[in-house]
């Protein structure tokens, strides 16, 4: 690995300081499981890693809040995967999180990293467009607000302006008569990045949320109506072909992975009733 | 730049306590492995892809190649080192000799280091939970039935038993 620097500040101010004054030569490192790889692939020319692990004012917990659920920037995600909470509310993201590479990965994974990464394969990103999560960034001249839907703007692209932090992020509980669930097909059972994902919501009304990964060059949100077929999805994904997966076959997979979501969302709206 | 400056951490490591002066972009297996000359900790894909580098970092599996030593500062690492004790072996590895689970053993001790952050967390595993805990470990000489076989022997022996139906047989192989 090329020679870096390594700091560690102990406030979100300190950390957004130094990542404003080394502009492109500096990078936040969570759990590191992207960046080291990319490092180690030459991919950066890093001259500063900020581990903000030990930030004290950035959270590692699930809390629960008035309404809904805050999910601090450091959670690992084999901790969020296991956290009750989020196992009976947000399955979808519970499911997601669980799914992630291995253990050892998991064990560092942090959920900010995971979307600031900004692949469009992030297995967590559908279930955070589903649920409609908000996104809290911290930044110098202020915090601010994104919804997910805002945040992903390109592959490896997101909307966080030099020198900001994503802080934690929001989930409101699900209104009653909803499920929820998650669909992922990768080659293998275990260790492989998701060929297709798909996360959805829905009402016993009939409307449906969904959010899917690696169909497109961000993580993709859509919203209809209920239908047998499920085939309206295909309207909203304009996926690529590449070593995991032909175009095709994404397209006619995140319809079937769709349909597949829909039936066990409906099954677990039954549990609850 | 400027070459950057060393760092000096303080890491516990099998249950010494070490001072150590690090490179900033310096892995923790890296620092095991040259620094410390615990090579029993190995290196393969340096990408978190195949878990030989795995080790025990306040109580959690990692990958040491995608760790900086920096970062372990402060933390308690168990590696296979620190498993025997009085000269001697760690039940979970003397079920991994019993079961013959060895073959070239390039993979066992991150394989072992896997199944004990399992044991430690959860002492009667399913063969379900087993296969989970290890399926970032790859074997390229047992297949896997072995190992699995030795993980759920180990669990075995200090403990109650584990639920009767779970043999450990069904789909072994197909991990
Ligand atoms: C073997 C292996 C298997 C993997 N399998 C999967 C998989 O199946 N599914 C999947 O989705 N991912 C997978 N990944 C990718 C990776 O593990 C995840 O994306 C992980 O969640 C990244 O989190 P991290 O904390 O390690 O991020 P880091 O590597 O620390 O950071 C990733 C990026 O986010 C930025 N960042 C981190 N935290 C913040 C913050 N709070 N605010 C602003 N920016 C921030 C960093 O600057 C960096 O650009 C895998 C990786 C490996 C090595
Ligand atoms: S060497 Fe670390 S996972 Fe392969
Ligand atoms: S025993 Fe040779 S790789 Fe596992």
């Amino acid at each position: 690995m090329r020679p870096f620097n390594y700091a560690r500040p102990q406030s979100l101010r300190e950390a957004s300081q130094l990542l404003s004054t080394h502009t492109g030569r500096a990078a936040l490192m969570a759990g590191g499981t992207d960046l080291i790889v990319q490092m180690g692939r030459g991919l950066h020319s890093l001259e500063l890693a900020i581990d903000i692990k030990r930030v004290s004012d950035l959270g590692d917990q699930v809390e629960k809040m008035p309404g809904g659920v805050r999910i601090g920037a450091l959670t690992r995600l084999e901790d969020l995967a296991a956290n009750e909470v989020v196992r009976a509310s947000f399955p979808a993201l519970s499911e997601a999180a669980g799914s992630v590479g291995s253990v050892q990965i998991r064990s560092r994974a942090t959920i900010a990293g995971n979307i600031c990464n900004a692949s469009p394969a992030a297995d967590t990103a559908p279930p955070l467009l589903a649920y409609g999560a908000q996104v809290n960034i911290f930044g110098i001249a202020g915090r601010r607000t994104l919804s997910m839907e805002r945040f992903f703007t390109a592959p490896g692209k997101t909307a966080l302006l030099p020198g900001e932090i994503v802080e934690s992020l929001d989930l409101a509980f699900p209104k009653e008569g909803t499920g929820s669930a998650f669909e992922r097909l990768a080659r293998r059972a275990g260790m492989d990045v998701a060929s297709v994902s798909v996360a959805c919501l829905v009402w016993h009304s009939g409307s449906v949320r969904l959010g899917f990964g690696a169909v497109g060059p961000t993580p993709i949100v859509a919203e209809g109506e209920e239908t047998d077929s499920m085939d309206w999805v295909g309207e909203y994904v304009k996926p690529v072909s590449d070593i995991r997966a032909g175009e095709d076959y994404r397209r006619a997979m995140v319809v079937a992975l769709s349909r597949r979501a829909v039936k066990r969302s409906r099954k677990r709206m039954g549990e609850d009733a | 730049m400027d070459a950057p400056a060393e760092i000096l951490i303080k890491v516990t490591i099998n249950g010494g306590q070490h001072r150590l002066s690090v490179s900033p972009h310096e892995t923790l297996l890296k620092m095991l492995r040259e620094r410390l000359l615990l090579a029993g900790t190995k290196e393969s894909c340096g990408e978190g892809e195949c878990g030989a580098c795995t080790v025990i970092v306040d109580g959690r599996a990692i990958n040491s190649c995608l760790m900086l030593a920096a970062e372990a500062d402060g933390s308690e690492v168990l590696t296979i080192e620190g498993l025997a004790s009085g000269g001697e072996l760690d039940p979970l590895q003397q079920a991994f000799i019993d079961a013959g689970a060895v073959q070239c053993g390039f993979c066992t001790p991150g394989m072992i280091m896997s199944a004990k952050a399992l044991l430690m967390r959860n002492p009667h595993p399913t063969v379900a939970q087993i296969k989970q805990a290890l399926c970032g470990n790859l074997c390229r000489c047992t297949g896997y039935t072995r190992i699995i076989r030795a993980v759920l022997d180990a669990a075995l022996q200090p403990g109650g038993p584990r639920a009767p139906q779970d043999t450990g047989e069904e789909h072994a192989e197909d991990n």
